[in-house]
């Protein structure tokens, strides 16, 4: 379980994060949507370390993050996977490449031990074919899922996804969208997503998070979103015409 | 204040870069490839500029010293003295600024900019250490040797062109460089090798580390990284002299 507790992150005098509280579960898909500058990509950098907030706590269960000795810092850290806007994969490195790099990095495996895992990765994101590839051979979605390979060829207590559906096609969003739910139950892994894809919320998102303006506006399940009186998420949800005339069909449905 | 900001920035980035390695395994393998890339790749360039600087000092050495009162081998000493004790250093380092520090920033711009070393950092590795570390210590083994080579190949070439074209025979020349050799404008010679080396790949890991505004950030960064490690080897340069000499 993640705990973030009174998130507070000013730059330059601007409040960006005012006060965020949050619990995620493990086995679920938590989703933090917003619009763009409403803080969602510095909650997450927040709550993995990458920056450190002015004010509050990020706790993954129980155990506090900032304070800690630099080395109990890294054990957390090891257990926490992350996929990137971009994948973020060494360029420089096959992909097979890339997904052994935590496990040479932190493990004393041999290079067996080591070849297997990477092969039990790759075939989970179904990707063996490509592991003599260089990032640059691959599509968006195909790097997106050697980046999901990565985050678990260690193994991860908790998976961080920034944006994983930002420039991809519908098709391959709803793959990726899938399998970060198969891993996220699978593993039992506390998931937590950062979104504006409104197909990924409902499709898999089992928490969600609307954060406005740096502020934490609503919190629940994505089927009680719809229905919810906050004029801000109203706005958000219901920008698209496509939801405005489903969510209308479906009122004139229950009317009926 | 920015400067000194910048000054902090740097120190603690090289403080960070030499904390204990998560794998020295790994860290030994980045090394390598670092003095592949910083070595072999510099190679050319050294030995293009280090002949055709050698060639040129003599023949102009040879054109100001063409007196019957001055022995022939005095151009050797001349030639072999500039080649070691600036020449070599200085210019080498100049060219190895452009060379090896735009690619040492704009590797690392690209990787920030592309969120690969956010990547590092989440998964727990010492960013700063694994990238930093091996790129400062293959320049710091890797400079020197090249310096080493282009002073050889300065006198070297020196030599043939002098020999070539009837200005000072093989022996004389030679027979002048042997003179002129000091352990002391050696050790002077390498102080700013091992100098110019640091600069070098510590101003440009900074540069780059640091980048930030995507494909234009990290241009600029590599821009800076040139600049800097210029303007610092002129000046280090004329700072060692004075010590030394």
């Amino acid at each position: 379980m993640i705990e973030v507790i009174g998130l507070r992150k000013s730059f330059e005098g601007t409040e960006v994060l005012k006060g965020i509280d949050a619990r995620f579960e493990p086995g679920k898909i938590n989703m933090i949507i917003g619009a763009s500058g409403s803080g969602k990509t510095v909650t997450i950098k927040c709550m993995v370390g990458l920056i450190e907030p002015d004010h509050g706590d990020v706790r993954y269960s129980g155990r506090t993050v900032y304070g800690l000795h630099i080395k109990e810092r890294k054990k957390i850290r090891q257990e926490i996977g992350m996929l990137f806007q971009s994948a973020a994969l060494f360029d420089s490195m096959t992909v097979y490449e890339n997904v052994a790099f935590p496990l040479r990095m932190f493990t004393h495996q041999p290079e067996k031990q080591i070849k297997e895992r990477v092969e039990f990765c790759l075939e989970r994101v179904e990707l063996s074919r490509a592991s003599q590839k260089f990032p640059s051979e691959i599509s968006g979605g195909m790097q997106k899922r050697v980046g999901i390979a990565r985050a678990i060829a260690m193994d991860i207590k908790y998976l961080y996804c920034d944006e994983p559906n930002s420039g991809l096609d519908p098709v391959t969003s709803i793959v990726i969208d899938r399998l970060i739910k198969e891993i996220t139950v699978e593993y039992n892994i506390t998931t937590v997503v950062n979104t504006h894809d409104m197909n990924s919320i409902f499709e898999v998102g089992d928490n969600v998070v609307y954060l406005h303006k740096g502020a934490k506006l609503w919190e629940g399940h994505p089927n009680e979103i719809m229905d919810s009186e906050v004029p801000e998420l109203r706005d958000f949800i219901f920008a698209s015409p496509f939801i405005r005339n489903a969510y209308q069909h479906k009122l004139s449905f229950k009317k009926d | 204040m920015l400067p000194f900001t910048d000054f902090g920035k740097y120190l603690l980035l090289l403080r960070n870069s030499i904390r204990r390695p998560e794998s020295t395994r790994m860290y030994a393998k980045e090394l390598f490839k670092e003095m592949n890339k910083i070595g072999i790749g510099s190679l050319g360039i050294v030995i293009l500029i280090s002949v055709f600087l050698g060639m040129v000092t003599t023949l102009q050495t040879a054109y100001q010293l063409i007196v019957a009162w001055i022995p022939a081998s005095v151009i050797g000493e001349i030639v072999t003295e500039t080649a070691m004790l600036e020449l070599a250093p200085t210019i080498t380092g100049l060219v190895l600024a452009g060379r090896v520090g735009s690619s040492l920033a704009s590797e690392l711009g690209t990787m920030r900019v592309k969120e690969q070393i956010d990547a590092l950092d989440v998964m727990g590795v010492n960013s700063a250490a694994f990238l930093v570390f091996p790129k400062i210590l293959a320049s710091l083994v890797v400079i020197p040797m090249l310096i080493l080579i282009s002073t050889a190949l300065m006198t070297l070439s020196g030599a043939f062109i002098g020999n070539n074209s009837g200005i000072v025979p093989y022996h004389d020349f030679v027979a002048g460089a042997i003179d002129i050799f000091k352990v002391k404008v050696f050790i002077l010679s390498m102080t700013k090798a091992y100098t110019f080396a640091f600069m070098i790949s510590s101003i440009s890991c900074y540069q780059g580390y640091y980048s930030s505004g995507g494909a234009t950030g990290v241009g600029k960064s590599s821009t800076r990284a040139v600049v800097w490690s210029c303007v610092l080897i002129l000046f280090s340069d004329y700072i060692i002299a004075q010590l030394f000499l």
